[in-house]
């Protein structure tokens, strides 16, 4: 049986306790009293993946069974999650993988010959065909890639968009064409944390930029009280609103599945256990890796961290309509996750890691590891936010000024162009965003290359506004001082140094909270 | 008698004699220096239309600097008589009546020598207003040299007494200050670039260089056309900040051009294989190069779309790769001095003494220094950029 969340308070027994570092770890003395929210323990897998795939599809929620939506001679859509989760990559074969080849076995038996497959990368990167390989499988990618029958979305091809009308509170929805046509929309989901799935599946993963940008703006995001519950976030609203529209036009057959905690496997299996519980071998295992870690070229260190693939385990899959589907799947999401704290505190420490949902394969730019730190940690909580208004934050991240031109085209400029000039998101957002968001080249890299859209830095900048309002101090440990200067925030050298200069605003003895993760947690402050 | 900074080596002699040394004094006061402090004898204001001038301030120019360090062409060294009293820009008081502009008056010059100061027919550049343009720069009743201020005959800004010809001369208005008005002859340069550059409403413009060609070039564009988006190249930090003053819209570091002007425009930026130079397709409508470096007049080729134009303001030197030209059809267009008929119809020092009154130019004239101090005076002109100046002047009547 799996251990909750765990909430420890630092004594002087307590060892020095592991911090995500970029593509390294820390390990950090805390002081007395500092609250460590550890991740709850995986939840069990379901033992047989496919007889419980067979079993979604054949016994939906609100839904009739998927054999009898499928017959011959329709148009059939199969719309899948991208690379973006889950976090690390999984091994394989990918979940996705799986459901896929049922959903087609039973398409094949009902005589249906008119499929496609779609990345639902909204405004992401395209992935390449081996990302694609990755989570299709060999079999499904041979029999669609070469025919052009399984692909990328492209949120730029006007000719391959449909705009199926306005929410009532105005709001554009446009999406694949394909998708938009077909007698039926299968999207198949991968919910690692809950703000994943739902009607964020097709109304955002199949959505242009003139769709994205009623929600994807910085009033919007900054309204969004928690992005892992979609009742509390404006975002999730809009998307959810979308949803009525789009589901009016489009049949869509929603498969979502959870996963467990299960992240760290092999030699980095030490991550997933409590400090003071490693054996001697988890304790060598940590120095033995820190050690080559410490003394890899970046490359190499590189190339250890992004081959990092998790076997997660399957805690459950639903499909059916939308919305129940989805309430399914965010009660065994927030069971996995959800640790109860108690009151927030004045100092929210979290270790920043080296992968994030846009940099599978890349590197953890600057602008991505403020997001990862303040958009996706930060806003990891059900309630209140871990810290309190105006209290600080500390991150732990080398932040260098390092980029993927390839990946991250605009990401470069923005940093360079946009952050010099404001930080604030809606100056940024009013002056910048719509010059980046139709600059011909961006989208041009965004469809022919490898690269996420002109507009996306502006997004990841809109994700950490509410932190940006919500906290007074925002320092990082070990950070490169210029880039970090450069978004608006200070460096220290040690967790001491970023104490005592926090102090002014949180005193000298501030209550702190650790958030140890990974693997992820969702903080339920009462 | 007069005090005067006096070049009497030449250009040709010094550039073989030379040692290179990035730091002017160094380069001065070695034997080769072709400069030298001397009392010499008044130049003569003996023929019609011409008087003696007294200078107040006498700017050091890039120009200048090039012909003190040698690093101006050898082309030019057909175009000089030595030994002769440099300086071109300049305000000063006039020591005698010169038609009809009476004795006392404040005036500045507009240096180009033409056919109605050397007293012989207009040839055809004269004789259509574009006096920038004379082809009788080396004859006449004056020694050859295209400009006072590479003339034996005329002396120049940087000696006590000099003297020029009415053709050249325009009053000062009593409001604006000796400080502004020496810059008139930079200004008047910076005014014939941006009427030269051709802009039409809204197209968008790169200058490449912030020292006083580029920043005035930046402030004539804003004045005289209706450019769109004009993007700077500065370097320093105090550059930056007159570029915005003087009508940027964008200011890019020197290694940013590329990604700069490629987003204000939204080119396509492709990079050629090996080492070779990245370029843009699209790019600037129009690109106004203020430096004159190889690096520099690559840059603008590279970064102006195809069709469009490149002005060079610049002295420029040589070495630098024309595909660009050839590849994007670009028309490249030179600017050299300024006219009295400029496409505004009017002289360029009209519009000039406008602009010096209305600019935000206080401070401009950033350090000013006797004569006796020339050696501190060129080292300080050709840091300018990073000391945060744009304009040094000798004060000659301290000296
Ligand atoms: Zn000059
Ligand atoms: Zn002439």
């Amino acid at each position: 049986m799996s251990r909750p969340g765990f909430v420890l308070e630092v004594d002087d027994r307590t060892p020095p306790l592991l911090v995500h570092n970029g593509e390294g770890f820390k390990l950090e003395r805390f002081p007395l009293g500092t609250r460590v929210i550890y991740p709850p323990e995986s939840l069990p897998a379901v033992r047989d993946v496919e007889e419980a795939i067979q079993n979604a599809l054949l016994n939906p929620l609100e839904s009739e069974p998927l054999p009898e939506l499928l017959y011959a001679g329709m148009r059939l859509t199969i719309a899948f999650d991208d690379i973006s989760i889950p976090l690390p990559p999984m091994q394989k074969p990918d979940i996705r993988q799986r459901i896929i080849e049922a959903v087609l076995t039973m398409a094949a038996d009902a005589g249906v010959d008119d499929v496609e497959l779609i990345s639902a990368n909204a405004l992401h990167r395209r992935l390449t065909p081996n990302e694609l390989r990755d989570i299709v499988g060999e079999r499904v990618f041979r029999s669609f890639y070469p025919d052009g029958k399984l692909y990328n979305f492209d949120a730029e091809d006007r000719d391959n968009l449909s705009h199926l009308g306005q929410t009532r509170h105005g709001e554009d929805v446009e999406i694949s064409k394909r998708a938009a046509e077909s007698d039926l929309l299968v999207y198949v989901n991968v919910n690692l944390v809950a703000m994943d799935g739902g009607h964020k599946s097709t109304s955002i993963g199949l959505a242009s930029y003139k769709s994205l940008k009623h929600h994807h703006n910085s009033h919007t995001m900054i309204h969004s009280r928690s992005f892992m519950d979609h009742k509390a976030s404006k975002m999730h609203e809009s998307a959810w609103r979308m949803g009525e529209v789009l589901t009016q036009h489009v049949k869509v057959f929603q498969i979502e599945t959870s996963l467990n905690n299960d992240i760290f496997g092999g030699p980095l299996q030490f991550l997933q256990k409590r400090e003071w519980e490693w054996s001697i071998k988890d304790q060598a295992s940590f120095l033995a890796t820190k050690r080559a870690l410490d003394i890899a070229p970046p490359k190499l260190r590189h190339k250890i961290f992004t081959e990092t693939k998790s076997h997660y385990g399957l805690t459950g899959i639903n499909a059916g309509k939308i919305e129940p589907v989805h309430d399914r799947t965010l009660e065994m999401v927030h069971r996995q996750h959800l640790v109860e704290v108690q009151g927030q505190s004045d100092v929210a420490i979290m270790g920043v890691p080296f992968v994030g949902p846009y940099n599978v394969n890349s590197v953890m730019n600057p602008i991505l590891a403020a997001c990862m730190g303040l958009g996706y940690y930060f806003n990891s909580y059900r309630g209140n936010p871990v810290v309190r208004k105006d209290g600080a934050v500390i991150l732990y991240h080398p932040v260098d000024y390092e980029f993927s031109q390839l990946h991250h085209p605009s990401y470069v400029d923005f940093f360079e162009e946009v952050l010099s000039e404001s930080t604030d998101p809606a100056t940024i957002e009013a002056k910048f965003e719509k010059q980046y968001a139709e600059d011909p080249w961006y989208i041009h890299l965004y469809r022919t290359s490898n690269a996420y859209h002109g507009v996306h830095p502006f997004y990841m900048w809109y994700w950490i506004s509410h932190a940006l309002d919500h906290c007074g101090d925002i320092v990082w440990v070990g950070a490169n001082r210029k880039t970090v200067e450069r978004m608006g925030f200070r460096s220290a050298s040690t967790l001491q140094d970023a104490l005592e200069m926090v102090s002014h605003s949180v005193g000298r003895s501030p209550s702190i909270t650790y958030l140890h993760n990974p693997p992820h947690l969702l903080a339920d402050v009462r | 008698m007069m005090l005067a900074l006096e070049m009497y080596r030449s250009p040709a002699k010094f550039l073989a004699a030379k040692a290179m040394g990035s730091r002017i004094p160094s380069l001065l006061t070695g034997p080769a220096a072709p400069l030298r402090l001397v009392t010499i004898n008044e130049p003569k204001a003996d023929k019609d239309g011409w008087a003696r001038i007294r200078p107040i301030l006498s700017g050091i120019c890039g120009s200048d600097l090039g012909m003190v360090t040698g690093h101006t062409k050898l082309y030019f060294s057909a175009l000089v008589s030595l030994p002769f009293v440099p300086g071109h820009e300049i305000v000063g008081e006039l020591l005698d009546d010169c038609e009809d502009l009476p004795k006392g008056t404040r005036v500045v010059m507009d240096s180009v020598l033409t056919c109605a100061a050397r007293g012989v027919e207009p040839c055809d550049g004269c004789a259509s207003g574009h006096t920038n343009l004379c082809d009788r720069i080396t004859v006449g009743h004056v020694a050859p040299g295209l400009q006072t201020g590479f003339c034996s005959d005329t002396g120049g800004g940087w000696g006590n007494v000099m003297v020029a010809h009415r053709s050249q001369l325009y009053a000062v208005p009593d409001g604006l200050s000796d400080e502004r008005a020496v810059l008139t002859e930079p200004l008047a340069g910076a005014v014939h670039t941006a009427l030269r550059a051709k802009i039409e409403p809204g197209q968008s413009v790169l200058v490449s260089g912030a020292g006083a060609v580029g920043l005035f070039a930046t402030l004539a564009l804003r004045e005289l056309t209706q450019a769109g988006r004009i993007t700077v190249v500065a370097k320093h930090a105090r550059q930056r900040e007159l570029a915005r003053a003087f009508g940027a819209s964008d200011v890019v570091a020197p290694d940013e051009v590329f990604r700069g002007v490629r987003r204000a425009t939204g080119a396509f930026r492709l990079k050629p294989e090996m080492n070779a130079k990245e370029f843009l397709l699209g790019g600037v409508d129009v690109a106004v190069d203020a430096v004159g470096s190889k690096e520099s007049i690559d840059t603008v080729l590279r970064v102006t779309k195809a069709g469009g134009r490149v002005v060079l303001a610049g002295m420029p030197s040589t070495g630098a790769d024309l595909s660009p030209v050839w590849f994007r059809e670009l028309e490249l267009t030179g600017t050299y001095a300024s006219s009295r008929g400029e496409p505004n119809d009017r002289p360029a020092f009209e519009t000039a003494l406008e602009i010096a009154a209305k600019a935000p130019l206080d401070g401009i004239v950033g350090a000013r220094y006797p004569l006796y101090r020339w050696r501190e005076a060129l080292d300080h002109a050709q840091s300018a950029g990073r000391l945060g100046t744009v304009k040094v002047a000798f004060d000659v009547r301290a000296s």
